[in-house]
């Protein structure tokens, strides 16, 4: 770890109206395991396109082993070892693990030798993996290996991972951490791109912090804790989000028994789901990304219809309702998807406040519209939640990730629900306004309302939540107090490792 | 190089700009072609859009505009309902057939009774016989998920064939002689769709085209159908969670712009055209689509539109007649001006800059 393998001195990149990344320089060592840590914005995924070809530095330089390194292009920074391991994956479903390899390559082996070699590569650093299986069959999980393993077959002196684990359950967060240390000392170095603190704490050497696309600090994780990084993340103190005396009332929503088939052929069916939620409570539900968390929203805000009795509100049967019934009744929801589900993008936030304020606020009488009532409520929720907007007749699409996300919280619970539930209520949102969202929701079940938060960020149920349950597969798991949980305990219910296993060598 | 770089949100500039700076780019790109076919572009030009509204004839084409106008406009603010909800209503020439052969067929039944209801049993006929032309496709996409475009474009073909064989058979004027097409409702009082002030052409059919304008802009305005019309069109999925009912929407839409299509054909026939004859239909209800796009699916804009392609329609008219232009010409003008006016759409939602070369 003396050697110096990529050293970046003073790379910046300006677009239209914003400078993504301004004088950026630090250095990665061969075998070090580097965390790039930054909010959403903050320019981690313009420095990483620089450094691997996809984006031109406007100034500054880039050095690989002491030679200098400017790659017009993916092609030639590969040629050059740089692999990259994208948060999205690009494979075809409908080809094969081996197929999918070879079409990633410049000049592809015969498909046996490169089903011997992805075998090879994925013993040795304990991916298993059939090169003969179809994608489309495989687990996300799965599909992450066969991204690395398409990497690893390039034999790459620095590896580029792109937020890689908010697909994974915790027991495979640690199966790919071994495979992670293991190329480490082999001598391949990792830039791990993550805002999840502990992970970077328990995996990573050296940590470079960027906000606003400056470097404001870098620190050695081990010995730094999560709170200081998150400060130096966000540039000043964090709050953290206090629940209010929890006094749990009488039972508010009464889930018995719920099975929906997905109305998407890619989506996961609801299979027999049991709960029940009590006034001021927070209940919170995990599950890896994809196991019927969209189809629970749905079938919860009434966009999907089940039997009448399967879903009870204060006793009243309401599975039959549509989602304005529903609201009239107290039941709200915030679907994860802002633009288009939530929001719809081109209208103003006015008109999106009358999206699912018209009920329970009163904005229209005889069908017709109250512009001005439903302006003032656009009004009330920018005020009251901070949504920075020059004003309410700015399109949606117009805010930013965080802003919107705090708008549409806001309009919820504004509308004094009776029970609100809420899918990734803080994903793709800076700290500070996760940190007011979830204190909002607190704030809600202190006064007396039931809350359903739907969320793949574990953390951030441990924090709000007083039970725990998994959605995997589509069927829930048994419903436990947080605060007698362990983090296997929750990747058990979450579905386990899905059948991975640990590195061998 | 040029790039096209999203807005972060829809010009209002361009919004109304787009609509003349096309007409501009058409008058341009227009006289060009004039140009090559030898025919002086300034005349044509002038022809065209000048001499209808205050050449020397102008007395007799001015009410021409209203007359060519109304149905455009009547047929274009039902298709816009559609086409602000993503429903693509492409059948309105045969909703125009149909509301046409019922609302006639109604008034030649009564032949040669005089009776003040005849004339509003007409205009019911009409408006029902579009909608139930319009309703089919409606009904086939709810019930079967059927493509409303393809149903509804088909379903022209059969309307016309309707239509033919109407004209040569039930509705045949008995005291024709053996030609072709129906009694002469102009001739027939209590069915006569009469201009309203002589020598105006404001017939009944233009004051509903305007009655149509106010009660669209309210509905999309002031109302909670026309807010989730719009929501529809914009962000599918959010109209579902704001709990707007897909398939009602549906019928709604094919259904009001179907009865209005059959509104416009049945004042037609019973107006201007005066009877059903073979080729009664001429094109209104394709035409209507380029109206309702001209106009920027919004009521007034498609009032303004509707009369545009009237222009162009009367002074392409006269420019073959005086000019010696051929028809074809003038629908390529027709065809240029929808061409333009997407193109510079562009510059509603998305701004061009010059910039330097970059994969990002």
């Amino acid at each position: 770890m003396t050697q110096t393998l990529l050293s970046i001195n003073g790379l910046t990149k300006a677009y239209p109206g914003v400078v993504a990344n301004d004088d950026v320089s630090f250095d990665i060592g061969v075998g070090e395991v580097h965390a790039l840590l930054g909010e959403n914005g903050a320019g981690k995924s313009t420095l990483v396109k620089m450094i691997y070809g996809l984006v031109k530095p406007d100034a500054g330089t880039m050095t690989l082993r002491s030679q200098p390194f400017a790659p017009p292009e993916p092609r030639s920074a590969r040629a050059d070892g740089i692999a990259m391991v994208f948060q999205h994956f690009s494979l075809f479903e409908a080809l094969n693990v081996a197929e999918n390899v070879a079409l990633g390559m410049e000049n592809p082996p015969p498909m046996r030798d490169l089903a011997r070699r992805i075998r090879e590569v994925s013993e040795t650093y304990g991916l298993p993996l059939d090169p003969y299986r179809v994608v489309g069959d495989l687990s996300a999980g799965e599909r992450q290996r066969v991204e690395i393993i398409r990497c690893l077959l390039q034999d790459p002196k620095l590896l580029i991972m792109d937020e890689p684990t908010s697909v994974l359950t915790p027991q495979e967060v640690e199966i790919l951490f071994e495979t992670l240390r293991k190329l480490s000392a082999e001598g391949t170095a990792i830039l791990y791109i993550s805002h999840k603190l502990e992970e970077i704490r328990a995996l990573c050497d050296a940590a470079t912090i960027l906000r606003l696309g400056k470097v404001v600090g870098s620190c050695i994780p081990r010995d730094t804790t999560a709170r200081d990084m998150a400060e130096m993340m966000v540039g000043s103190s964090l709050k953290t989000p206090e629940p209010s005396n929890r006094t749990l009332g009488d039972v508010a929503l009464d889930i018995t028994g719920l099975s929906v088939a997905s109305p998407s052929e890619f989506g996961t069916s609801l299979k027999n789901i049991h709960l029940t939620l009590q006034q001021g409570e927070v209940l919170g539900i995990g599950g890896v990304a994809g196991n019927g968390q969209d189809e629970l929203l749905a079938a919860l805000s009434g966009e999907i219809r089940s039997a009448p009795d399967a879903i009870k509100l204060n006793g009243a049967p309401i599975g039959h309702l549509g989602p304005n019934p529903r609201r009239a009744l107290g039941l709200l929801a915030a679907p994860e998807e802002r633009l288009g589900h939530a929001a719809a993008p081109d209208m103003s936030l006015t008109e999106n406040a009358l999206l699912t304020g018209s009920v329970r606020k009163g904005l229209a009488s005889n069908g017709f519209l109250k512009w001005g009532a439903t302006q003032e409520f656009a009004e009330a929720i920018i005020k009251a939640f901070d949504v920075r907007t020059p004003g309410p007749a700015n399109a949606a699409r117009s805010l930013s990730g965080g802003n919107l996300q705090k708008f549409v919280i806001g309009r919820e619970v504004l509308q004094d629900p009776k029970v609100l539930v809420v899918n990734q209520p803080t994903w793709g949102v800076d700290a500070a306004a996760a940190a007011a969202i979830r204190q909002a929701i607190l704030d809600l079940a202190g006064g007396g309302a039931a809350v359903l938060v739907i969320s793949q960020d574990l953390d951030e149920l441990m924090e709000i939540s007083g039970r725990f349950a998994a959605l995997n597969e589509g069927r829930l798991s048994d419903i436990r107090p947080t605060d007698t949980l362990t983090v296997e305990e929750i990747g058990l219910m979450m579905g386990g490792a899905h059948g991975m296993e640990v590195a061998h060598v | 190089m040029i790039r096209v770089e999203k807005r972060p949100q829809p010009s209002q500039f361009w919004s109304a700009a787009t609509p003349v700076v096309a007409v501009l780019a058409t008058m341009v790109a227009g006289g060009l072609l004039f140009a090559v076919l030898g025919k002086d572009p300034l005349l044509a030009i002038k022809t065209i859009f000048w001499d209808p509204l205050f050449g020397e004839f102008s007395f007799y084409y001015r009410p021409q505009l209203l007359i060519k106008g109304a149905p455009l406009i009547l047929i274009a603010i039902g298709l816009s309902l559609g086409f602000r909800a993503g429903i693509w209503n492409i059948g309105a020439e045969g909703q125009y057939i149909i509301g046409a052969l019922v609302g006639a067929g109604i008034g030649l039944a009564f032949y040669p009774l005089e009776a003040w209801y005849i004339f509003p049993l007409m205009v019911l006929g009409g408006a029902f016989g579009g909608w139930a032309w319009g309703m089919i496709p409606a009904v086939l996409k709810v019930r079967f998920g059927t493509n409303e475009i393809l149903v509804s474009l088909m379903l022209v073909y059969v309307a016309e064939q309707f239509l033919a064989s109407m004209a040569l058979g039930l509705m045949r004027n008995p005291d024709g002689m053996g030609f072709p097409g129906s009694r002469n409702l102009q001739q027939y009082g209590s069915a006569y769709n009469a201009e309203l002030i002589a020598g105006s052409g404001m017939h009944w059919g233009v004051l509903s085209a305007f009655l149509a304008v106010i009660f669209a802009y309210i509905l999309l305005n002031r109302h909670m159908l026309g807010y989730h019309i719009r929501l529809t069109g914009e962000a599918p999925r959010a109209a579902r969670f704001a709990g707007v009912n897909p398939a009602r929407l549906i019928l709604f839409c094919l259904g009001t712009s179907g009865a209005l299509a059959g509104l416009a054909g049945l004042f037609e026939v019973a107006g201007p055209a005066g009877q059903v004859t073979i080729d009664f239909n001429v094109g209104y209800g394709f035409t209507a689509i380029i109206v309702a796009f001209l106009g920027r699916l919004h009521p007034i804009g498609i009032l303004l539109a509707g009369f545009l392609m009237a222009l162009t329609y009367i002074g392409g008219e006269i420019a073959q007649s005086q000019l010696g232009l051929p028809a074809a010409a003038i629908q390529v003008f027709q065809g240029m001006l929808l061409f333009f006016l997407l193109a510079f759409d562009l510059l509603t939602n998305f701004r061009i800059r010059l910039a330097r070369g970059e994969v990002a």
